[in-house]
Formats: C-alpha cells, structure tokens, sequence
C-alpha cells in the first residue's frame, strides 16, 4: 500500500514537523511495515514552467525528422527580450496557443536529468518541452505534455509547473498483513497514524448517505452468503470526455495505479480512500436486473483482461439478462466496461465473501486490487458510503446527474463479542498492563468495550474482521503499549536430555569425513528421468520409485531423489569444470521413498487432537525419508609433491570413506564385490552390516561418467546412514587384551586371481584358531613368478596368548593349520 | 719399574719431584684443553691417564719411595691425577655438547616445505550453523527435535491455523506433491515440526527445531528454491512474549556476540498471536552513529531483520491437543542462509547453494 502523505493529511491532523520517516517509523511499531520510503518530484529544481507556443515552424532535416522550431512564452520572468524563448521540439501534438511544460535551462528533472541549453538543429535550443515521462507522471511518451484548457484554466505562462501538477509530494510504501486489510486504504492508515500522535482522525466514511429506495437499478441477490450486501448508484448525463483533475490522477498514480479515465480513476480513487473496492458499468450496456448468483460448471465470461474464462460452480458471478458480466470481487466482464463513450454509468459498491473471492481468484489465478481487499476483509459498512462518494465525485468532476434511486441489497454481518480476562494482555505479554490501559487501548483501536469484574467483553469494529479471539485483543492492546515495552526474561527449561544419540552420531560421520578430507556438500534434491538415464539405472530399478511434485521448478527435474549421487555428481563436475581437479565432496541428506500403496495424507479437524488411529494414518501416509550419506571423489587422493609421487582418488578410497565412517560410530562391516549401477561392475563393492546390504562404494561405470561430465576413474559411495547408525552399539563392552608378548609370523598364498582377499583372510583366522590376535594383508602380487591367473597375498598374523607367553612351536603350529585349511579350502599354496 | 728398595736411606731419596709432577699435571691440562673433538679426547685421555702416562707411572713409583717421602708424594700424584680427571670430565660433557649441538644443526630441514599429501576437507558451514545453534539451546536444557521435509499438508499449514482459504496460505509458494489430493507438500517452512512435537511430547515443551525446507522460488543472489530455517517452541505455564523476548536476546548474543539484542515489531503470523517480527542490532556497526550511517550490512538501519516469532496461537494448542488455559507458549523462526550471509558477510546466496570447495574450506569444522 503506498500512501502519498499529502493525501493521508486531509484525514489526519499530523504535526507539521513530523518527517514521513518519522511517521513510517512510528506505524511500523505499530504493526504497518515499511516497504520503501520515496519522494517523487524531490529532485526536481530549478525552472520548470508552464509556457505557452506563440508560433513553431516544422523544419525537415537529413534524418528524415522534421524539429519544431518554437517560440514559447515562458512568463516575463524567463523571456528573453523578445518575449518568448526559442526551444526545438521533436513532437508534432501540439499547436499553436496550447499550454505546455517548458524546462528551461537550469532545470533538473525526474531522476536527476539536467536541462542545458544546448545547439541541436540549427538553433541553440533554451532547454525542452517535456512530456508526461520525463516529469515522473507515467509512462506516456508518445508526445509532449499539452496542458488541457478544462483542467488548466487558471494557468498562465511562468507559473511553477511542479505545482501545477503536484510533481512533489512523500510516498510511504507499507507491507501490510493479512491481519490489517482495513490497512488497504488512505482511511485505514490515516486512523492509525492518528493512534501514532494521538490526534484526531477524520473518517471519509463518515458521510450522509441517502436512505434506499426502490428506484435504484434492480438487483437481485441469490446467493447471499457470497454476497451480503450489494449497493448501487447511477450517474447519468456524465461527460465521457471529462479529464480527471491533476489531483486526483496524480494520487491514484503515487499510491501504484494506472490513470485511466475520469470514471474509472474515480473508483480507484475511492477503493485506495476507503478501501471499498466499486465496479462501474457502463449503464447503457446494461440489460435487466443485475443478478448475483453462483456461476454453472463451465459457464463462460470475458474479463476485462481480454481473457476468455470458464467458470467454476464455486465463482460468485454478477450477472444480467446477457450473462455473467463480472466475476464478484475480482473482475469486471468486457461487455459492460466503461468506455470513452460511457455517460451512464451504475455504480457498484458491494461486500462479498472473503473466503469465495478468495477462491475465485485463486483459481482463475486473477489476484486484482479488489480480490486482495475482499479476500482479507472489507469493512461491511462501507458500500453505502463508497457508492456515494463516487457518484458525488462524477458529478462533480464530470458533470450530469446522481439519480435518486439507491439500492442496498442485504445487510452486514452482525458484529462479535469477544470476552477475555482483563488481566490477559499482561499475563500473555509480560508487560505490566492495569486493566485500564487495556480497555482504553481496545477502545482506541474502535473497539466497543465493557468491563464485568475481571472479564471484559470487546465488541470489534466493523472495520476490523480479523479479531475473533481473546489473544487478538492481547495484540491490539501490546502494540498501543508498545512492544518495546517487553521485558526480557529467559525461561528456565527443564534439564534436557541433549542431542539425541542418532544426532550425535550423525555429526560424529560428517566430522569424520571432513577430517579425511572430504568437503560437506548441500544439493537441491530435485531429479528427473535424465538423471536415472545417466546413471544407467535399469527400468525396474527401485530407486525410479519416486515422490513427484506437481509444480517442479524444472519439468526436466519433476521427482525427489531417491540417491544422493546425481547431485552430488553434478557438483563434482561444477568444481572439476572451475578447475579444481582434486576434490572428495560428501552430503548427508534424506531421500523419499513412497510407500507401497500410496494412502492419501488426510486433512484431518483442527477443533480437537486428532485420535490415535488418525495420527497414525497420517504419519503412515508420509513417504519414508531415511538419510543417507554419500561421497565421490576425482583426481588425486595425494597429490605428488617434492616427497616423491601422488596417489590418485580410486575405488579403494570410496570403500575406506565407508569403512572410516563405520569405525567412527563403532559398528563392523564388511564388504564383497557386487555388480550394482552406477557402478563399474567390476569395482563395485556391496557393505554390509552383519547380513544387511546398506550401501555400495568404489570406481563409477565410465558412461556414468560420461554422463555426469565427471573426470574417469571417479569414485562414489553411498550408504542408507539411518541404517547404519542403527546397528551403533549404544554402550559399548571394552574389549579384553592380553599383555604377554606377540609372536609374529608372515606367510605368502599363493591362490587363483579371482579369489577374494578378504575370503582368504577369514579363512586363515578361522584356521588359525583362538591364539592369532590380527591378521592383515600387507602385499599383492601377480607376475610371471606365480604364474597366470594366480595372485600372491602376504599376510602378517600376529599371535598371542591371554594367560602365557607362546612357544615357538605353538605359533608355528597355529601357522601351519591356518595355512593348510587354505590349501584345502582354496588351493593356496605357500610361498617359501 | 722397580721393585722396592728397602736399603737406602730414606732421608737420602729425592722424592718425584714436585716440578716433575706439576709439568705433567700441566701438559695434561693442556692437552685436553686442546682436544678439538672427542676422538682426540680420547686419545688424550690415554695419553694422560692411562697405564703409560706418565703420571701413572709416576703413582707407580711412590710405592718405591721411602715411607717418610711416600705422603707427600702421594698426596702430590693423587691431586695431579685428579685435576686432569677432573679436566677430561668437563671437556668430556663440553665436547658432547658441542657434537649433540652439532647434530641438531646438520639436521635441520626446511620447515616451509609443504606437506599438503594429506587433502583437506570441511563441513558446510550451513550444518555447523545447525549445529552451532542447536548447542546454544542444548545447553539451557531445550532439546533438538526433527521432522520430515516430505510433510503432511494437514502438518504444515492446518494444524497452524493456516486452513484452506486462508490468504497466507498463498504468500507461501508451496511445492505440492502428486497424486494433487494426496495431502503431501514439500515443507515450507520448519514450524510442522512444531505440531509433530507438541502431538507427540506433554509439555513442558522446550524444543529447537532446524532443518530444511522448500519454496517455489527460482534461485538468484538471494533466493534459493531450498533453504534452511530454525524454528524455536517452548509450551509450559505462564509463558510469556517475556520469556520470548529473553530467549531470543541469549540467542542473539550466542551467535553474534555480547550486546546484540532483539527488539520487536507487530506482525502477522497465523500461528502466532500476538506476533512479531524480531530485529537484531547490526552487529557490524551495533547501532551506533556515525559508522551506521555507511553500514552495509544493515544498510543504515542500525537493525537487521532476522525473523518472525510470537505467542503460540491458542487455536495451534487445541489442533494439536494441548490444554490452552493451562498452558501457553511461544514460538520463533528465521532463516539460516540470512543468518549465515550477514554473520560471515556471505554476498551471494549462490555461493552457499553452489558446492564450491572454495566456499567451503575456509569454514573448516565450526563456526
């Protein structure tokens, strides 16, 4: 809502020294939020004034353009001795005796646009006849601003053109709430500016309207819960060509909307005045009774957008015998606009459903300065008052008659009662507040107010739809206190138990990650088709089971992921492609996973809890989002350096991020090779916990690559972390150790290439038996010494004795049975 | 050598004669004064005290004096002898000294040689803000309670009092999730996890609540289609926009410093009411002239705005099962890309959004 301050003072007594950022910083403590603080017209200076072209000679140039060369009057004060003074123009609306507006040189226009004199054309021009653009008055630039003699008729040349058409004055822009729709209007700011200094407010409403008749335009109400009130005047014998006066455009054109003609300003006028919206037709257009009546299932109307509508059985149409010709609240219909011809002119003034409007202008997706006034609550007493105004503002400006028929249709909603504890503003505020403060506050916000012991009962101003409940008088009777006015006690919380241990574990993998080097990553989880194509996910695959939004950002990212890899690619290929070539990126987030039968989530009463049953159909009916944690990484894992060679990133570091992480919450896995998109079918490793497959690491499939723009070789990992850090041992047992010496032994297996390390290791301490205490891998190797298809693994075996230091011959023994079930499991042989 | 000689007369035998004794007892003090190195010392020491030296041979030769000579010069050899010991000691630790001395300095290295083999890595600084924020109410006893982003629309906007026609429910640009009646919305904001909690919990409720959520918003320097807020709920008795008003100070001096308060300004939320706005003093140029005046982070304000909070609508209380005459409460919110962009003076929301390394590393593991 903008508010020109010279508009808001005719309801308002404000002080005369009080600064708009003084007033837009009082409101805003008293809930009306500043937007934006502007005064147009405030550059300008020096001498912008109303001339009169005495004569003008057009002159053809090369460019094909032909100037005006004029001799411009500009008052005794700024002509030269000749009487006038010589100005080019390019524009050809104009002619001879016609008024203009002549910045001579000197002045500084809208925006900071200095005016010198200047040699254009043959002739030293003494500065420039505007137009409405170059004064800050609208966007017409098509020709120069010709005052009209009907507006303009005291205006003489040398007169200070600023004035003439109020180019100065302060904007407030206000962000006003929900709450505060009476906001929505000059009246509505203007009465709680008057709260702000505490002065007197003058209410425009308050007007002597004539009693109804039965001689107005006949209207007919069928459905009076969309439409309680329906209010109308007519104006005949109007002008049609009637200019608005300057005023008036202008304020209309400050406070955000478009000048247009005489009778539409007019309604605007009073809508930003009053906050009433008004509809005017053209009366001529009009046939029979004006019907108010809910639209049928595909009934059609033409709204004065030039859009072609189809209606729903839910839209409140205002109709005649010709068909709907307006969508209540929201907007007028094309046949009965008002036009440059339109001399009669049926004014209406109406209070329609908040909820209804809403709707409708939600549907159509037709959000208008009436819907928004009508959808947050107009004041209901209004439409007599409105229709009023505007058919005295016709007459006045445009000449003609108000007819003597007044229609009102309906009544206004009857006002509520509110009862509250009288001391509830305190207790719910923490300020101390006597009851009599709280009762003058409500009272000066308009609210009707007896006080019965410790309970007072407010009855609400028409203007004011929005306090229903005891903690809305609480608001209105603390920011008349002032919220600053609220002390400032911390509350003593009961001890707490502290993070959650899921939340604590959780923290622990990203620190983890981090400290190996891996960097957090945030990514959007917004995914699509080509997504899973790139990841050569096969049609069944379940990760294209998906959660679909109805309204994505992006038609190519319609779907929730259900894999944290796409985006955690495409920000790898973002680094690689600004030239970071090492990175190792990870992310922990949710995926979405819809249930098996998708149950609708109800929308289920808001008077009382939901049961039991209700609460756990509707936590059923939300997918399941477990988090997962994933990493990829490029390029080097070490880069080399003057200590000797690097390391490149590898399947390996995939599987060790995994493992890392596991270790850090204390919960074992293990992994076996696996074949598993994205991931390179050969170098893809399956974890798990104990017998459960939470998640696969190692080399992507080099298409993946491909397609996701990543470097060759990248690794990934990801793992459902829900589940592992389920298996997280909540206390765990320390383990026993033995502190007699170690004896170590190192033996070398020979096997066949394809035999899985990990299976020869378990085999070994299963052989081994109670006294090896580790085992661990130490060397690979495959060459022409062992032969084809075979690899040699060495392993070290640490053993030791709980009770007794070992004899060699023990160890040794523990040695050969570990070695031999190899043999007879695997075919090892020992290398020598 | 020789042997003892029992048949002169004592009185008649030189004693080893004092000079004799003192030129060795001198030649030797020079000679390890002159070892340059403990392999000279070493040979010194043989030189001097070893079965050949001659003040052994000498010590040697008092056995042969007669008894009334072999006192003094006994006493003679004996404080000769250890005078040099005594010498070859200290040169001893000395050289030592000097060759540790000399071994530290030929080890020296190059400490500015890098050793960046092992990579860095840092979490994101929109987690640790999480987290950061989460301790500062862990420890006043509050607890850290979540919820899904996937949300019930029955949980994100009617149980609010946010219901069907209700006009903020359009401010809101909501994700909606098909099948289009299916009641599922991408959270747009963290305030279900409010009703979640107050359905699930008894009060006293005293619960932290950040996490991400969605609006339908294209992403530009300050707008992001996904975001993070942290939202903040106590329900107990007799709580008032007091204790509101003091959380959010402890709150905004924990994360920008003693002296940043709050101040609040009348609003509209439907969950709350009455409701505020609430303000930070700029912790750049706190609100004092004449640096607020050039401000840029506040923009000569003196405050920044940092989010909504207010008096716990008593009709979320009775949607979500709590008796609204025994009980009251409060709620706040605010974003964390805000909070994060004017803590660290973070310009463009695309750089927290994008997953830049270089964005990322200088934050490390906290802030």
């Amino acid at each position: 809502m903008r508010v020109p301050l010279s508009w808001l003072r005719e309801y308002v007594d404000l002080p005369g020294d009080v600064t708009p950022a003084d007033l837009a910083h009082r409101l805003t403590a008293l809930g009306l939020k500043l937007e934006a603080l502007t005064a147009p017209g405030a550059d300008v200076a020096g001498p912008l004034v109303v001339g009169r072209v005495l004569s003008y000679t057009d002159e053809p140039q090369k460019n094909g353009k032909v100037i005006r060369w004029c001799q411009v009057d500009v008052g005794p004060e700024h002509n030269d001795e000749t009487g006038s003074r010589g100005i080019v123009c390019g524009a050809h609306n104009f002619a001879q005796g016609d008024l203009v507006v002549v910045s001579l040189p000197g002045t500084v226009l809208p925006g900071g646009f200095a005016i010198a004199a200047r040699k254009t054309y043959g002739h030293v021009s003494d500065g420039m006849i505007c137009s409405a653009k170059e004064l800050g008055l609208g966007e017409d630039h098509e020709g120069i601003l010709v005052l009209g003699a009907a507006l303009d008729d005291s205006v003489k040349p040398g007169d200070d053109a600023a004035s003439v058409l109020y180019l100065r004055d302060d904007v407030i822009e206000f962000e006003i709430n929900p709450d505060r729709a009476y906001a929505l209007s000059l009246r509505g700011v203007a009465r709680e500016a008057a709260i702000a200094y505490d002065v007197p407010f003058r209410d425009p409403a308050n007007r002597d309207v004539p009693a109804p008749n039965q001689d107005g335009y006949p209207v007919r109400v069928e459905a009076p819960d969309g439409c309680p009130v329906f209010a109308t005047r007519t104006v005949t014998g109007f002008d049609p060509a009637a200019p608005t006066p300057r005023w008036l455009a202008r304020r209309v054109q400050l406070a955000g909307m478009r000048p247009i003609s005489l009778a539409v300003d007019i309604t605007n006028y009073v809508m930003l005045e009053l906050g009433q919206p008004i509809h005017g037709y053209d009366g001529d257009r009009l046939s029979g009774p004006i019907v108010v009546r809910r639209a049928s299932e595909g009934e059609r109307l033409t709204t004065l957008d030039a859009v072609r509508r189809t209606l729903s059985a839910e839209d409140l149409l205002i109709t005649d015998d010709s068909g709907p010709i307006g969508m209540a609240g929201v907007m007028g219909g094309q046949t009965t606009e008002l036009s440059e011809h339109t001399s009669h002119v049926v004014i209406e003034a109406a209070h329609f459903d908040p909820v209804s409007v809403f709707r409708t202008a939600r549907r159509h997706k037709l959000p208008s300065e009436a819907s928004k006034r009508f959808e947050r609550g107009v004041d209901p007493l209004l439409p007599a008052y409105a229709a009023d105004r505007v058919a005295q503002l016709l007459v006045e400006h445009g000449g003609g008659t108000i007819r003597p028929g007044v229609t009102y249709v309906g009544a206004p909603p009857e006002g509520r009662t509110i009862t509250a504890d009288v001391d509830l503003p305190a207790r719910i505020t923490g300020i101390d507040i006597d009851a009599a403060t709280a009762v003058a506050n409500l009272r000066t916000v308009g609210c009707i107010v007896t006080v019965d012991g410790e309970t007072l009962t407010a009855v609400p101003p028409s203007w004011r739809p929005d306090l229903n409940d005891p903690y809305d008088l609480v608001e209105e009777v603390a920011r008349i206190v002032g919220y600053d006015k609220v002390p400032s006690v911390l509350p003593a919380a009961p001890s707490g138990g502290g993070w959650t241990a899921g939340q604590r574990l959780r923290r622990r993998t990203a620190l983890t990650l981090a400290g190996a080097g891996y960097v957090e990553v945030l990514t959007y989880p917004f995914v699509g088709e080509g997504d899973w194509t790139g990841l050569g996910l096969p049609e069944d695959d379940a990760r294209r089971r998906t959660v679909r939004i109805a309204n994505p950002l992006s038609e190519q990212e319609p779907v929730l992921r259900t894999t944290l890899l796409p985006g955690l690619l495409k920000t790898l290929a973002r680094n690689v492609g600004r030239s970071q070539a090492d990175v190792a990126l990870f992310e922990t987030a949710p995926v979405y996973l819809p249930g098996a039968e998708q149950r609708p989530a109800r929308i289920l009463g808001v008077e009382q809890r939901p049961t039991d049953q209700e609460w756990a159909e509707l936590q059923a009916a939300v997918p399941h989002q477990p988090q997962h944690l994933a990493v990829t990484l490029s390029g080097a894992r070490e880069p080399a350096g003057w200590w000797g060679k690097g390391r490149p990133a590898t399947w390996s570091d995939a599987v060790e991020a995994v493992r890392r992480v596991a270790a850090a919450v204390g919960v074992p896995v293990e992994v076996r090779s696996a074949v598993y998109p994205p991931w390179h079918p050969g170098r893809c490793a399956e974890v798990l916990v104990g017998d459960d497959v939470i998640g696969h690491a190692g080399e992507l499939h080099p298409s993946v690559c491909k397609a996701f723009g990543v470097p060759a070789r990248t690794a990934a990992a990801e793992i459902d972390l829900d589940a592992l850090l389920a298996r997280a041992v909540r206390i765990t047992p320390a383990p026993v150790f033995s502190t007699y010496p170690v004896a170590k032994e190192d033996v070398a297996l020979v096997v066949d290439a394809e035999l899985p390390a990990a299976t020869v290791a378990e085999t070994l301490r299963e052989g081994a038996g109670d006294l090896l205490e580790s085992v661990r891998l130490f060397d690979l190797y495959t060459g022409e010494q062992i032969g084809g298809g075979k690899k040699s693994l060495a392993f070290a075996l640490r053993f030791r004795a709980p009770d007794r230091t070992l004899t060699e011959a023990e160890t040794a023994a523990a040695r050969d049975r570990a070695v031999a079930l190899t043999g007879e499991r695997h075919g090892a042989v020992q290398r020598r | 050598m020789s042997g003892p000689n029992s048949d002169y007369d004592p009185v008649e035998v030189t004693p080893l004669k004092a000079d004799e004794v003192d030129a060795m007892r001198a030649a030797a003090i020079v000679a390890i004064e002159d070892a340059k190195d403990l392999g000279a010392l070493k040979q010194v020491r043989i030189e001097h005290t070893a079965e050949r030296s001659p003040l052994a041979l000498a010590n040697r030769e008092i056995g042969a004096l007669p008894p009334q000579a072999r006192k003094e010069a006994g006493m003679r050899v004996g404080q000769a002898r250890g005078a040099v010991n005594k010498a070859l000691a200290a040169r001893q630790a000395e050289l030592e000294a000097d060759h540790e001395a000399r071994i530290l300095v030929d080890e020296a290295v190059d400490v500015t040689l890098p050793w960046d083999r092992e990579p860095r890595g840092a979490r994101h600084p929109l987690t640790t803000i999480q987290e950061l924020v989460g301790d500062v109410f862990v420890a006043m006893g509050w607890e850290v309670a979540e919820g899904p982003e996937v949300e019930a629309e029955w949980l994100n906007f009617d149980a609010l009092n946010l219901g069907p026609d209700h006009p903020a429910r359009t401010m809101q640009d909501t994700f909606w999730l098909e099948p289009a009646d299916g009641g599922l919305v991408l959270r747009t904001h963290t305030s279900p996890v409010q009703a979640r909690t107050m359905l699930t919990r008894k009060p006293p409720i005293y619960v932290i609540c950040p996490g991400r959520v969605y609006r339908t918003d294209e992403l530009d320097a300050t707008h992001t289609p996904v975001f993070h807020q942290v939202e903040g709920l106590v329900v107990d008795r007799g709580i008032s926009m007091a204790h509101l008003k003091g959380t959010l100070d402890h709150f905004a001096e924990a994360m920008f410093g003693a002296g940043i308060t709050t101040r609040f300004r009348p609003s509209y939320f439907p969950f709350t009411e009455p409701s505020a706005e609430v303000d930070l003093v700029c912790f750049v140029c706190r609100g004092q002239a004449p640096a607020v005046a050039d401000c840029r982070t506040c923009k000569g304000e003196g405050w920044i705005e940092w989010g909504g909070c207010g008096v716990v609508n008593p009709r979320v209380l009775v949607a979500c099962g709590i008796d609204h005459e025994e009980y009251s409460g409060f709620a706040f919110g605010m974003g964390l890309e805000r909070t994060l962009m004017f803590r660290h003076g973070i310009e463009d929301m695309r750089d927290i959004v994008e997953g830049d390394v270089r964005f990322t590393l200088p934050f490390g593991m906290e802030i």
